[in-house]
């Protein structure tokens, strides 16, 4: 079974700074969708928000694409829409092993038959039997990664949220941990809502993508028209020529 | 200005022994910008730590030359060592989330750094703080100013970081990926920022990154790194011309806007390049 | 399933596993690196010698005295210096000095252990929900935190065993009520800089509730600080249940507390030294242990240090 996701209008305000100001997505039922932008534009609370992590001000967040499908902030909703963070060190409790890790939300939800649950989440992301006992220190950046996404996949979501979930990592790393998301994809008939700044990355995996600035959306466009260069924003014409790398002759234009 | 001849850190290691995390780097540096590249693990940070003096407690550093303008950094006494790097020598630590102090707004934080280096006035330490963080391109300084870490933006809190830096004016930065949590076009701003103050003030740029492209468009060497070692030397922009099987499986591996190659090629570490 | 390996040798690998193949391998491992961090640390392992000692006279505390610590023979022992009969001599009672003293280690260590037992999690309880809730609930948490810090210990323990009336029991009470605060503000302080980390967004993510939160995520984190703080505050305890003894508050005659002893001793300081030096002695090398103790557990438990 599959869902989508749609938002309308959402709004988040800390104090009175507006971080997120009435944008609207539609990502179908196993779609993935990518959002690139400004840095402090707002991409992780927009997807904060949808997790519940974030104050939402106005707006409508709903799983689309079935019939009774859950509401928001209900425990069945978290189910079904999960996270990935952007910092693979900041993301796993420092004094949990990774078999304790993966515990943690079976126990929550009171899903049994946790050991080969875990067994079977550790197989899928490549992490075999040797890593079960570790703690976060022993592991380095991906597989650290690895772990995030076998624990947001452990409760069999339908919905995958991903901040970053490369940027920390170097290129052969970000390879494999981008072949495995896209493996898992397929595999389960997931839907991803990717936040990324890196061009390439988000057109890899993402079908369709938006570009956000100071809070707002400011371009939808798919990823095809990205790639022939098919863009009609100012700002996004500047985000695909700075993607190319730097210039020294042209620093002011940044 | 700076010289580096068979730099080695190494760290006691479960049995007893040691392992080396740098394992005989050399390099020297002028007023310039020298990338370092490599894979997570390989050393690179240890590199920039060892350069600092910023290994932690329990690891060694040794090494034939560690020196910068003149002044042996391996050999000098504890106090000089925190002048130089107070005043002279600064680094743009990795993690924003880890270096900040998570109950410090960002502009106090600033504000100390910047203490730590001229008398000023408040009023006037405030003015400068301010001035830093619109030049790393923050839109709305004063309400940054008085954010705590948690309240800003992965990338906000990065460029914080690189504001730190900015105040106290040193003669060699040492930036340990300054820039992996910025959006591309932030990204260029800042490292046109960096790029000025090598051009005008003369400072000598280490810079580090797993960002191959963005290295190799703005530096002017580029160091490969592979378990401790340095395995190639570049010219600028000659990442195309990579010789060593590592570089050219790094370079392979990352995805590009008008390629569709599913899945990535990976990379297949050779035991071999570890030698 | 593991097997339990068999020589020493391979039981030091089992445990320095990079790959542990249990649970209970895991965390023994953990511990084992802890351990083998505090046991580097030649003073702090003194610190644990002497504070086992203690420990150990509580218990054997029958077996080793040499004479009843609480009935003396006024006429022929009264006041004797130090010698081989009475090692550390006798006091106004007639009573040995040094069986007192190992009597007294149970006091002490009852002391001890209760305050630890009562104010630790008080404190851990406190300053994590104050830390974790925010907003009302920690400025009314931490107001009443602040009060307790406002006075001075002793003088606010003395308030309420006047109040509670004297006696060892109320001393303890007292000492704990007093003790917790500084536990609180610590707790308070690393929650705060925890509860903002991802690790703790992505079990909120998952539904987990604030209770569970603290208890199981964040609790675990502040633990080993505010343990490390009880153990160097031990000595703080110890002196401030002797500072009730001495003033007549804490345990009653002819309970043999140290701090009492003293009290005793200071009508004859000049003439006959002994009555107040050997209690005063025990006081300050089980402070010390205990202080020791609390320096090596810290470098221990620090989490960086933890490999
Ligand atoms: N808890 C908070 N309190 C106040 N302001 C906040 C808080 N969290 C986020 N903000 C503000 O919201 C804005 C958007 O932040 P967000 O983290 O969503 O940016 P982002 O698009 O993910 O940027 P980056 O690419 O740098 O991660 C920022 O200006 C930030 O300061
Ligand atoms: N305190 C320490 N004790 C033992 N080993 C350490 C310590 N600090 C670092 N190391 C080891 O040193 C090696 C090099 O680490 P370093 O941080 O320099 O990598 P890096 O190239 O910066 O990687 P990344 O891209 O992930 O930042 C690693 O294998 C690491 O495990
Ligand atoms: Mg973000
Ligand atoms: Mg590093």
């Amino acid at each position: 079974m599959k869902a989508g996701l749609s938002i309308e209008g959402l709004r988040v305000v800390f104090d009175d700074f507006v971080a997120v100001d009435d944008v609207s997505i539609r990502v179908e039922p196993g779609q993935s969708f990518g959002i690139v932008g400004e840095s402090g534009s707002g991409k992780s609370t927009l997807l904060r928000a949808v997790g519940g992590l974030a104050p939402k001000s106005a707006g409508v967040i709903s799983l689309i694409g079935a019939p009774d499908l859950p509401e928001p902030g209900s425990r069945a909703f978290r189910r079904r829409v999960q996270m990935v963070f952007q910092d693979p060190y900041g993301s796993l409790h420092p004094r949990q092993t990774v078999d304790r890790i993966l515990a943690e939300p079976l126990a929550i939800h009171g899903i049994g038959d946790a050991d080969r649950r875990i067994q079977q989440a550790l197989d899928e992301v490549g992490l075999g039997t040797g890593f079960r006992f570790r703690y976060p220190h022993q592991l380095s950046g991906g597989q650290r990664q690895r772990v995030a996404i076998a624990r947001a996949l452990i409760l069999e979501p339908q919905i995958l949220l991903l901040d970053e979930p490369t940027s920390a990592l170097d290129a052969s790393v970000q390879a494999e941990v981008l072949n495995l998301l896209e493996d898992m994809r397929r595999r389960h008939g997931l839907t991803f809502v990717m936040v990324s700044h890196d061009l390439a990355v988000v057109t890899y995996l993402c079908d369709q993508l938006m570009v956000m600035q100071r809070g707002r959306s400011v371009e939808k466009l798919s990823a095809d028209d990205l790639a022939q260069s098919r863009v009609a924003e100012p700002y996004t014409q500047r985000l695909m020529t700075a993607s190319i790398g730097f210039r020294r002759d042209r620093t002011e234009t940044f | 200005m700076l010289v580096v001849d068979d730099l080695r850190v190494s760290f006691p290691n479960r049995d007893g022994g040691f392992t080396q995390a740098v394992r005989g780097v050399s390099f020297t540096l002028g007023r310039e910008r020298l990338g370092i590249v490599g894979e997570s693990g390989s050393g690179k940070s240890q590199t920039g730590r060892a350069i600092m003096g910023l290994t932690a407690p329990e690891g060694r550093v040794t090494a034939k030359t560690l020196a910068f303008d003149g002044v042996d950094l391996i050999n000098c006494p504890p106090r000089e060592r925190r002048r130089l790097r107070g005043g002279r020598i600064a680094m743009i630590l990795q993690d924003p989330k880890f270096s900040l102090n998570p109950v410090m707004t960002i502009g106090d934080q600033i504000v100390e750094t910047l203490d730590a280096h001229a008398k000023v006035s408040r009023r006037e330490a405030r003015e400068r703080a301010l001035e830093t963080l619109r030049q790393v391109q923050i839109d709305d300084p004063g309400r940054v100013y008085d954010l705590y870490p948690h309240e800003v933006s992965g990338g906000m809190g990065q460029r914080a970081m690189i504001a730190m830096m900015l105040v106290a004016e040193p003669d060699l930065l040492i930036a340990d990926e300054p820039t992996s949590a910025l959006d591309v076009t932030v990204q260029l701003q800042v490292l046109a920022i960096l790029d000025r103050l090598v051009a005008e003030r003369g400072m000598g740029l280490i810079f580090i990154s797993h960002d191959l492209r963005l290295v190799s468009t703005f530096c002017d060497r580029i160091l490969v790194m592979y378990a401790g070692r340095v395995v190639e030397e570049l010219p600028a922009g000659g990442l195309k011309d990579a010789k060593h099987p590592y570089t050219r499986g790094l370079v392979n591996c990352l995805p590009r806007l008008r390629e569709d190659r599913h899945p990535l090629p990976t990379l297949d570490r050779r035991p071999e390049w570890a030698l | 399933m593991t097997v339990a390996p068999a020589s020493a040798e391979t039981w030091r690998e089992w445990l320095m596993s990079d790959r542990p193949q249990s649970r209970r391998q895991a965390s023994l491992g953990r511990a084992y690196g802890a351990w083998r961090a505090f046991a580097r640390n030649r003073l702090a392992m003194a610190g644990l010698g002497i504070v086992l000692a203690l420990l150990l006279m509580a218990l054997f505390a029958d077996q080793l005295a040499p004479y009843s610590p609480t009935v003396g023979d006024l006429r022929t022992t009264r006041l004797l210096p130090p010698s081989a009969a009475h090692w550390f001599g006798t006091d106004d009672q007639g009573r040995d000095i040094l069986s007192r003293i190992i009597y007294g280690s149970r006091i002490t260590l009852f002391v001890v252990v209760l305050v630890a037992v009562l104010a630790a999690p008080i404190g851990l309880a406190v300053g994590t929900i104050a830390g974790y809730a925010g907003g009302l609930v920690d400025a009314a948490l931490m107001r009443i935190t602040d009060i307790f810090l406002a006075f001075p210990r002793l003088i606010l323990a003395l308030a309420f065993v006047a109040a509670l009336g004297p006696g060892i029991e109320n001393a303890v009470i007292a000492i704990a009520i007093t003790s917790w605060p500084p536990y609180a503000r610590i707790a308070r302080a690393e929650t705060l800089t925890i509860r903002q980390a991802d690790y703790i967004a992505a079990v909120k993510l998952m539904g987990a509730s604030p209770g569970r939160i603290v208890l199981r995520h964040i609790m675990p984190l502040c633990v080993s600080s505010v343990i490390v703080r009880v153990t160097l505050d031990m000595a703080g305890i110890i002196l401030t249940a002797a500072g009730l003894g001495f003033l007549g508050l804490g345990a009653q005659p002819p309970s043999p507390e140290w701090g009492a002893m003293i009290a005793n001793g200071r009508l004859y300081v000049l003439d006959q030294w002994w009555v107040a030096a050997a209690p005063g002695a025990a006081i300050f090398v089980v402070s010390l242990a205990f202080n020791l103790l609390g320096d090596g557990l810290r470098d221990a438990l620090d989490p960086k240090g933890v490999k």
